[in-house]
């Protein structure tokens, strides 16, 4: 199968009056044609530092990212743009990412005239077209964004980003600051839409349930880093990476037999001025040993999956 | 049976506007026992913060506060500010969503909590301190000597939250009321929140009003449950009973949307239409637009409370039976749980 997107050693760095923060180190993964790939960890781990250096929405310091082949940073002029067609993003707070003075039609319609300077009823057309294919009716097209519900937001946020009929969608926590029972509605809706266009989704979340329910495989980062990935199923029954092991029991169940296995990971998150000399995870983890505080365990192969990690987790 | 230290009867609140009223509150009732943690649960606009604010007092104008809430035996209703002093912090305690707008930028963690603490007891500033580093220590703050010097932009989220239960407890009250407390926060934070709060609640009795979307958390957590819908509170009970066998179809609903970890691919179920503009509510049930079991009666008379039994109470004209095996949403093709 050919990948899609191919992100190679991608590392971002910003310099900051109390020095450098590595946010972004020597992050590799694919996303392959119609995949989901999820990648998961807190908040300041840079999950959307990776996200927005994608799209050149911030530039990055090290790496090479590749889509359909074609080297992204090289790419100028008319090529850029044909690519800002092909890559597109949903956010995640629909309240703040559609401007409140702008009807439905223009929302949507905005870049279908950027980028094909279509006008008139073309433009109100593919709007149609677009607002139907995410369930809403062209009754809304005149509307402001104060009109609707977060979830309905959320599927104007939807048509927007696939107005340009783009091949890979990076979904920015799409479902964080919706209602359960909406969640469940635009995760079902994105799942429809994927299969029906043939999409592929770069999937950021920190919500393991959203990303078991709609992903094929996933990135677990820490500080910067890749720390395990492999398909949903393997990662999440079987973790190797004790810091993929402590998410998963940080979840709470619903169920309240399960109680006593709520195990909260000690500690915070280490000082990104002052990174560990050695893993990142090892002053919060409960398997360190000396090795782990010398110098970051790279990221192996462990069967078909891959970790970082020198003492990983049995099966 | 142990006190009862929050209850709230027939609680109304009401927001005039000009050419409409927004009923945000219709008659909720709630009571919660000492030492218990309880949930309140519900969709967005469903009126669970403005529950939680009439407990202090706190319902912001032009609202219109009706019933009774009783903190430990003290009336809130319609008193004046002045007379809410004894509740605001004494009686009760709260806290919010996202500590870092809670807290003033301006002031340094020990500032703000010796404040508090200084109002309430009188304190000297030496003594004050002694209280806010003891305060600091029982939610296990890192090195809260240094902690009391931080200014809130230099705390992580979770040492923040802490910080924040520990403000809320320095005057050690009755209640504590929280506000969606995790849901700004990274699942492994929630997760130490979650253990904190359980052993300060077994550790000093404390009586916890826990305010939710998350089901999860309530699974988690809570002692008992309410499950509010359109102002009103439609089923109560102890977790085990709400959450294993609910007898109110939207509780069903809702526990079927969540997405579980180990559920795989499947598809979810969701509730379909929307919650109902409170300023125009639904006659009836309110429920009844987007209910299942729905028959004529649901659209004329509002369903009193019914007691199943073990205080499970629930307001459903057509309430699932506990034996019922019917799965949760199989309506929309969810998979049994």
């Amino acid at each position: 199968m050919s990948a899609l997107l191919e992100v190679r050693d991608l590392d971002k760095r910003y310099r900051t009056r109390h020095g450098v923060i590595h946010a972004v180190q020597r992050v590799s993964f694919d996303v392959r044609e119609r995949e989901t790939v999820a990648l998961v960890g807190e908040s300041g781990c840079g999950k959307s530092t990776v996200a927005l250096s994608l799209l050149h929405l911030i530039e990055h310091d090290g790496g090479r990212v590749r889509f359909e082949g074609m080297e992204l940073d090289q790419l100028r002029g008319r090529e850029e743009q044909a690519l800002r067609r092909d890559l597109s993003i949903v956010f995640q707070n629909p309240y703040s990412s559609l401007n409140p003075r702008m009807r439905v039609k223009d929302i949507v319609g905005e870049p279908i005239r950027t980028a094909w300077r279509l006008k008139g009823r073309e433009v109100i057309e593919r709007v149609q077209r677009q607002l139907n294919a995410v369930g809403l009716g062209p009754e809304h097209l005149r509307r402001f964004p104060h009109e609707f519900s977060g979830g309905q937001r959320q599927r104007i946020a939807i048509a927007r980003a696939l107005a340009l009929e783009p091949k890979l969608l990076i979904l920015d926590e799409p479902t964080a600051a919706l209602d359960v029972s909406v969640q469940a509605q635009v995760l079902n809706l994105l799942r429809e839409l994927q299969q029906r266009l043939g999409l592929s989704y770069l999937l950021i979340s920190h919500n393991l349930a959203t990303v078991e329910s709609i992903a094929d495989r996933v990135l677990v980062m820490y500080f910067g880093r890749i720390v395990e990935s492999g398909t949903v199923a393997e990662v999440f029954n079987d973790p190797r990476h004790p810091y993929t092991r402590a998410l998963l029991d940080s979840v709470p169940s619903i169920d309240p037999s399960q109680r006593h296995r709520l195990k909260p990971l000690e500690g915070d998150l280490p000082s990104p001025l002052r990174p560990p000399p050695g893993c990142a995870f090892a002053p919060r983890c409960p398997h360190a040993a000396h090795d782990c505080t010398v110098s970051p365990p790279p990221l192996g192969s462990i069967g078909s999956r891959e970790a970082a990690c020198y003492h990983p987790l049995d099966r | 049976m142990s006190e009862e230290v929050l209850a709230i009867r027939n609680l109304r609140i009401e927001f005039p506007e000009l050419f409409r009223t927004v009923e945000a509150v219709r008659g909720a009732d709630l009571s919660v026992r000492r030492g218990e943690i309880m949930g309140l649960v519900g969709e967005s606009g469903c009126g669970k913060s403005m529950t939680a604010m009439a407990c202090l007092g706190l319902v912001p104008p032009p609202g219109r506060v009706s019933g009774h809430v009783s903190v430990d035996g003290f009336e809130v209703v319609g008193r004046p500010d002045r007379e809410l002093l004894p509740v605001r912090g004494g009686l009760a305690a709260m806290i919010f969503q996202n500590p870092g707008k809670a807290l003033n930028p301006f002031f340094t963690i020990g500032r703000q909590l010796t404040d508090v603490i200084r109002l309430r007891h009188r304190h000297g500033e030496q003594e004050s301190r002694e209280v806010a580093l003891e305060a600091l220590r029982s939610v296990h703050l890192p090195d809260p000597e240094i902690a009391l010097g931080r200014y809130p932009h230099q705390l992580s989220g979770g040492q923040l939250q802490r910080a924040m239960i520990a403000m809320a407890l320095a005057c050690e009250p009755k209640v504590l009321i929280a506000d969606e407390p995790t849901t700004a926060l990274d699942v492994t934070i929630q997760a130490q929140v979650i253990v904190l709060l359980r052993e300060l609640a077994d550790a000093r009795g404390l009586t916890i009003l826990f305010i939710t979307h998350d089901l999860g958390v309530v699974g988690s957590l809570c002692d008992r449950v309410s499950v509010m819908y359109a102002g009103r509170v439609v089923e109560v009970g102890s977790v085990r009973d709400v959450l294993e066998s609910p007898a109110h179809p939207y509780t069903r609903k809702l526990l079927a949307t969540v997405p579980k970890l180990g559920d795989g691919h499947s598809e979810l179920a969701f509730i379909p239409g929307q919650v109902p503009d409170m300023a125009f509510p639904p006659s009836g049930c309110a429920f009844h637009p987007r209910c299942e079991r729905a028959s004529p009666v649901c659209t004329k008379s509002d369903p009193d409370d019914r007691d199943l039994g073990a205080m499970h109470r629930v307001a459903c004209h057509h309430a699932h039976g506990a034996g019922e095996t019917e799965a949760p949403g199989t309506a929309n093709g969810a998979t049994t749980p």
